[in-house]
């Protein structure tokens, strides 16, 4: 069994427009192993969501290679590419459900196209509606949910198809400390549970701290540094991470003074 | 009954009179024929037009610049035209379609050339409000372009897909009005001959009813419609 479950390495990709290029990823490296969280943190405009959109070609890289498990996604011709992203689940800041589907038929969307039906489709909605803890909004639309609702239903539905990979963009972003919490709980659950290795990204340095196994830095098109969330918080290389890091304990040292107080 | 000779309430209240109405019950089911049949094929073909533009639009997801500059430019060439100018001008067409170049299915014929290109456009636009991020979602789960399309992109934008058909249907309505001063018969027809030629302002009157009643009721339609979708998924 190969470790690197997830191996990216030398990704290049520059956006164009009319007046100039933009190089957002300058040769990425990365590795994750299988059963992982992996979180790569950054201040926005690093490339982060470029980087994990990069994983399932919802962004086509210039250059380099991207595979996972014994699969590389970017050689993959169309057809073969949409196969594979059914086992790849994403989920998104800004939740993206269905607002025509109510909860379950946004869960059921993803198995229509693996063709999984009737019965089994429906145990299947029901499974993922209770490992996100929502049976009983089955049937509500996603207008009627709160957004950590909403995650939880992008949850359910990213992972409907059994996925061994759930990509994760700024899921927690749009949502308040609260829930964030709940939301990376029910994560961290699922990736115990099911073995799910995650691509977690985030602008938030406690989002990492709170979740994740293994973290990487990343500034400017290129990660910085990565490696054990612990060392890096102990010996944080790059200054980068050190920023990161004493912005991350300011504020804990803040709420730890009101918590006195 | 004109309003050269007779005061308006005397004018107003013959217009609810039989023989008035006798003259315009026809017209209104001459003008209900032309504004249905003509819906119909605005409908099939706007959205057909309107699909095709999305999709091969450059941030689409089967980008053409071909087909999409081309379609586009051909819908601009009619929606430059003015109505009158797109009845005289399809008046052959309708000619070598239906057989004759004057009655209700010539004037068909006109209002799909001048209501399809209208309604594309307004097709294209309902669909491009709907947010990118779930096109994207539909594109990591491995969705292919035409499921996307009618999956999610169409019942996404319902509402104001019907919003823009209702915009369309009293569009066409109008025009049914003006295609009526060409020999297409119907409601445009009696208030040009007997309102405008022969100061019959009664029937003027009648046929002004007619219309405002048709196109309430359109409007109330689709926005009840729009609405209670809206209301469903508890997004107003």
């Amino acid at each position: 069994m190969d470790e690197k479950f997830i191996e990216v390495s030398q990704l290049y990709k520059t956006f164009q427009n009319k007046k100039q290029k933009i190089e957002v990823l300058k040769g990425i490296d990365l590795s994750a192993e299988k059963g992982e969280i992996y979180g790569i943190v950054g201040f926005s405009g690093a490339g982060k969501s470029t980087l994990v959109r990069c994983m399932n070609r919802l962004e086509e890289p210039d250059s380099g290679t991207v595979r996972i498990g014994d699969m590389e996604i970017t050689s993959l011709g169309k057809a073969a590419l949409n196969e594979q992203r059914r086992k790849i689940g994403m989920i998104f800041q800004q939740f993206n459900l269905f607002d025509s589907m109510t909860v379950s038929q946004n869960i059921a969307y993803p198995l229509k196209l693996t063709g999984v039906k009737g019965k089994e489709a429906s145990d299947r909605v029901d499974e993922m509606l209770a490992l996100v803890g929502l049976t009983e909004k089955k049937k509500a639309y996603p207008g009627e949910l709160s957004g950590g609702q909403k995650q939880r239903v992008g949850i359910a539905r990213a992972l409907a198809n059994r996925p061994d990979v759930l990509l994760s963009d700024e899921a927690t972003s749009a949502l308040d400390p609260q829930t964030t919490l709940s939301v990376l709980d029910l994560l961290k659950e699922i990736n115990e549970k099911l073995g799910l290795t995650i691509i977690l990204i985030t602008h938030e340095l406690e989002v990492i701290k709170y979740a994740c196994h293994r973290m990487a830095v990343m500034e400017d098109g290129r990660l910085l540094e990565q490696g054990l969330v612990k060392d890096i918080f102990m010996h944080p290389q790059c200054e980068t991470a050190r920023n990161f890091i004493s912005v991350y304990n300011q504020f804990r040292n803040e709420e730890r003074r009101e918590d006195m107080e | 009954m004109s309003l050269y000779k007779y005061s308006f309430w005397e004018v107003f209240k013959h217009s609810f009179s039989a023989e008035v109405w006798d003259k315009v019950m026809p017209a209104i089911g001459e003008t209900m024929y032309m504004v249905a049949v003509s819906s119909v094929f605005v409908l099939i073909f706007g959205i057909l037009l309107g699909l095709i533009l999305v999709m091969t639009s450059k941030e689409g997801l089967l980008p053409c610049k071909i087909v999409h500059g081309v379609l586009g430019a051909v819908i601009n060439c009619f929606r430059s035209l003015p109505q009158v100018i797109i009845i005289i001008v399809m008046l052959p067409v309708a000619r070598a379609l239906v057989g004759k170049s004057y009655g209700s299915n010539a004037c068909i014929i006109s209002l799909i050339a001048s209501c399809v290109p209208l309604f594309a456009r307004l097709v294209e636009s309902s669909l491009l409000e709907i947010d990118k991020g779930k096109i994207e979602a539909a594109k990591a789960m491995g969705s292919g372009n035409m499921r996307i399309l009618f999956t999610v992109m169409v019942p996404e934008t319902l509402p104001s897909l019907i919003r823009a058909f209702t915009n369309a249907v009293v569009i066409v309505i109008s025009m049914t009005a003006l295609a009526g001063s060409f020999g297409a018969g119907g409601i445009g027809y009696v208030a040009v001959t007997y309102g405008y030629t022969r100061y019959r302002h009664d029937l003027l009157f009648a046929t002004i009813i007619v219309l405002i009643v048709i196109v309430q009721a359109v409007q109330f339609v689709g926005d009840t419609v729009s609405k209670m979708i809206l209301k469903r998924r508890h997004l107003i």
